[in-house]
């Protein structure tokens, strides 16, 4: 399992899906790494990791999105609606 | 021995890190928790035995894992104990703000049919921040019992013990995890494999195994390659490729359906208020990951961190070690002289002491790190530090123990538990030896003292004392990170480490966690590493102590007469201890270290040393600034500490064969910078045998210290000579 495949299942794991919504707080004091909040957690994410999985950055949130095809986004709408209280408006 | 009574049901207690788990476990348990030991990996294994609605069970504290596929040792634990040995039981924590994430695991939980409790714990919490869970809807949906918990107040603790009793007397139940005709093809024929190699155990299917080794069984990775039987990993390889042909990826679909069984029964149950306020821990967040704060706060925790070892502990450890002198003299003065009463004295004693004397060190360093651990900083230390550690193939959970080092590297190689990873945690720990800890600091105080006696100025505005001094410094912090970054690309390969960390809420830790979990660490050296650390004190006794030296002792003991039968007073004792100090050093010169020392002459010259500083670089292996005392003994002054004139003298005065110096300032810097990279530490190795598993890792770290340290020191005399350098 290479280093890119291992974080990709791991993030799965801890629920960042594709349709996952995902916000990115702060980066640390000198950059790098990234802090995220999602299903009510915050994780600390490498910038590079962050590339491997393809966080697509959008405005005002982010959408997390795996490498491949989306085959698990149908739950995608639970999702949202289990983030939304951890989201500002 | 007819003993019938059967071994304890089993009740596991699982969740994720900072779930509450540890909490849950010591209130259920009480004062009957027990400590040992998973075979084969250094994670603790912890259990009690408890009375639940008069059956009496065994619970057992699963370590926190986010995920049942085996990416750790702490998760290839929590597998290993739902399947392959059946528990009665388990109850999976789940932290109610990060519901979601709880749930995946207790949803894997599930699929293996364990009769399953989810205990809802920091309901408090997630009140606060306005979400509002129907456990009903939730139980309905998952099809599993839910508790309710603030478990750091004990709030439905009696409401869990009920439920646990009646969910243990349950059967086992499987709970299929459906997925879409294409992936459940590709699964198919990894059940088949599996069915086939006759290796699963009876209570859980083939099917919970084939999707664990879908997602676990990928390529290399951390686990031990011999469990798994080939014909599994050639199953999961030819499922990928299927699944490849339909353009699915197996991963996907596995967690992706485990998740939509998740996020049906958190929309069942959850309800919350729009716009919840920024929570807590993300106001303090502001300011201790602020650019400018966040990196001043580091400085501080890091200080009060370092200062806790280096400067707290040492009014204990000088408590002890007055205590162990003491307790000498007593033995000493109660028994009749002789080898048994030496032994005794200078063997058990002093190893005793050379045990103990750690723990204020493990104590301090443990209370502190438990409370940067429980409260949610620990990880924040990561997260600052993590670009810095990055560079030389570490990450930031590297930084506490690194830092710890510079104190000691005893309480630093404990401290590296706090990192998952096993790769790292060794790299981290087999590189911190060359951090220059406290106990080299006798051995450059005296060198300098003797070589850079005079007001020498570098510069003009530098001692040239200090500049040494701060060079070994510069040097064992270059050396650490270069070794870090020199295993990562051989002795332990992998790709760098990642950091997928969850910071945690901040919480107030529970004095009960810190005090317990601090006197689990200090427990386990003292059994496990403070056993050999005794057995190889009281082997270096022996070295220093056979042969003896029958003719010194009787010429020492006439010279003794005589001077009682001539002398009176001041001048009896200064010579009697002059008479002592002579025998100690004839005897040293007679045992074997001495004969060790002269042995090993000739591979030390090339260093600008001779055997007398051969023997105490022996000597030092018991502890580093027992160099100091050892060539007290050997120039025959008497055990004496680094500040002493007599030793200093001697040191200056003394000369090799050919009647030139032996301590020119270049044999003295060569001598530093050997000390600065040699692994002269027995107690290091001891405690890196017990932290890594086997002794293979401590005999590895003392190889390359010692080549590293003798290499290095053979550059900077022989170039230094080659050059005139600091010769005279």
């Amino acid at each position: 399992m290479d280093g890119a495949r291992a974080i990709r299942l791991r993030l799965m794991e801890m629920g960042l899906l594709p349709g996952t919504t995902v916000r990115v707080v702060r980066r640390a004091p000198l950059g790098d790494p990234l802090e995220l909040r999602l299903r009510g957690f915050s994780l600390s994410l490498r910038r590079a990791d962050a590339n491997a999985v393809r966080v697509d950055v959008e405005v005002p949130s982010v959408h997390g999105a795996p490498a491949s095809e989306a085959d698990a986004a149908d739950d995608a709408p639970a999702a949202h609606a289990a983030e939304r209280s951890a989201l500002p408006a | 021995m007819s003993s019938q009574s059967p071994a304890p049901r089993a009740i596991l207690i699982a969740g994720n890190p900072n779930a509450g788990k540890t909490t849950l476990f010591n209130q259920l348990a009480g004062t009957k928790a027990r400590t040992g030991n998973y075979p084969g990996v250094t994670v603790d294994r912890r259990s009690a035995k408890v009375r639940l609605g008069g059956d009496s069970v065994e619970l057992v504290d699963v370590p926190g894992t986010y995920s049942l596929a085996a990416a750790s040792p702490e998760e290839r634990i929590a597998v290993d104990s739902l399947l392959v040995a059946p528990p009665a039981a388990a109850v999976v924590v789940v932290d109610a703000t990060a519901l979601a994430r709880g749930l995946y695991l207790v949803r894997q939980v599930l699929e293996t049919g364990v009769p399953t409790v989810v205990a809802l714990n920091m309901m408090d919490e997630a009140r606060a921040q306005g979400l509002r869970i129907d456990t009903r809807a939730l139980a309905e949906s998952l099809g599993v019992r839910v508790v309710e918990l603030v478990a750091s107040r004990g709030e439905g603790i009696d409401d869990l013990r009920a439920v646990m009793g009646k969910v243990a007397k349950k059967p086992w139940r499987e709970r299929r995890l459906e997925l879409p005709e294409l992936a459940e093809r590709c699964v198919e024929g990894v059940e088949a494999a599996i069915l086939a190699s006759g290796a699963t155990q009876a209570g859980t299917s083939a099917r919970v195994w084939a999707l664990w080794a879908l997602l676990s069984l990928a390529g290399e990775d951390e686990r031990d390659e011999n469990v798994v039987p080939d014909a599994w990993r050639d199953a999961v390889r030819d499922a990928r490729a299927q699944a490849a042909t339909f353009g699915i990826d197996l991963e996907d679909v596995i967690v992706g359906a485990r998740y939509a069984r998740v996020d049906a029964a958190v929309a069942a149950a959850v309800s919350a208020e729009e716009n919840a306020r920024p929570g807590r821990s993300d106001r303090i967040d502001r300011v201790l990951t602020h650019p400018v704060l966040g990196l001043l706060a580091f400085a501080v925790v890091m200080y009060v961190v370092f200062e806790s070892i280096y400067g707290w502990a040492d009014p204990f450890v000088g408590a002890i070690e007055d205590s162990v002198g003491w307790l000498q003299e007593l033995v000493r003065a109660g028994l009749p002289e002789g080898l048994f009463r030496d032994l005794l004295a200078d063997g058990v004693v002093a190893g005793v002491g050379n045990v103990v004397v750690f723990v204020p060190q493990i104590a301090m360093l443990f209370l502190l790190i438990n409370f940067l651990e429980d409260s949610g900083y620990l990880a924040r230390v990561a997260f600052v530090i993590d670009r810095v550690m990055k560079g030389v193939g570490l990450h930031g959970k590297a930084f506490v123990p690194l830092l710890s080092g510079f104190a000691c590297a005893i309480p630093a190689v404990m401290a590296t538990r706090t990192i998952e990873k096993r790769g790292d945690r060794l790299i981290t720990m087999m590189a911190l030896p060359l951090m220059s800890c406290s106990a080299r600091l006798p051995v450059y105080v005296l060198v300098i003292g003797v070589v850079f006696a005079g007001e020498e100025r570098v510069f003009g505005v530098f001692s040239a004392g200090a500049l040494a001094l701060f060079a070994m410094y510069v040097l064992s912090v270059i050396a650490t990170l270069a070794a870090a970054a020199v295993m990562r690309r051989t002795v332990v390969k992998g790709p760098a480490p990642t950091l997928v960390l969850e910071l945690p809420p901040y919480r107030v830790p529970l004095l009960r966690n810190l005090l317990g979990t601090t006197w689990q660490r200090v427990r386990s050296f003292l059994v496990d590493a403070g056993t050999v650390i005794l057995a190889l004190t009281i082997v270096l006794w022996a070295l220093l102590t056979f042969p003896q030296d029958p003719a010194g002792e009787a010429q020492a003991e006439r010279k003794a007469e005589a001077a009682v039968a001539y002398l009176e007073g001041d001048d009896l004792d200064a010579e009697l201890a002059r008479i002592d100090a002579q025998r100690a050093q004839s005897q040293l010169a007679h045992s074997a270290a001495g004969r060790l020392g002269k042995a090993i002459e000739p591979a030390l010259e090339p260093l600008g040393m001779d055997w007398r500083i051969g023997i105490g670089v022996i000597g030092a292996f018991a502890a580093r600034e027992v160099f100091v005392s050892t060539l007290g003994m050997v120039f025959g002054v008497g055990e004496v500490d680094e500040e002493d004139p007599g030793l200093r003298a001697r040191l200056r005065t003394a000369e090799r064969p050919d009647g030139s110096p032996l301590m020119t300032p270049l044999a003295g810097i060569a001598l530093m910078v050997f000390f600065v990279l040699a692994a002269q530490c027995m107690s290091t190795l001891a405690v890196l045998k017990r932290e890594a598993g086997s002794w293979k890792w401590p005999v590895f770290v003392f190889a390359y210290m010692t080549a590293l340290a003798y290499v290095a020191a053979l550059l900077v005399y022989q170039v230094g000579s080659a050059f005139g350098w600091g010769t005279a």
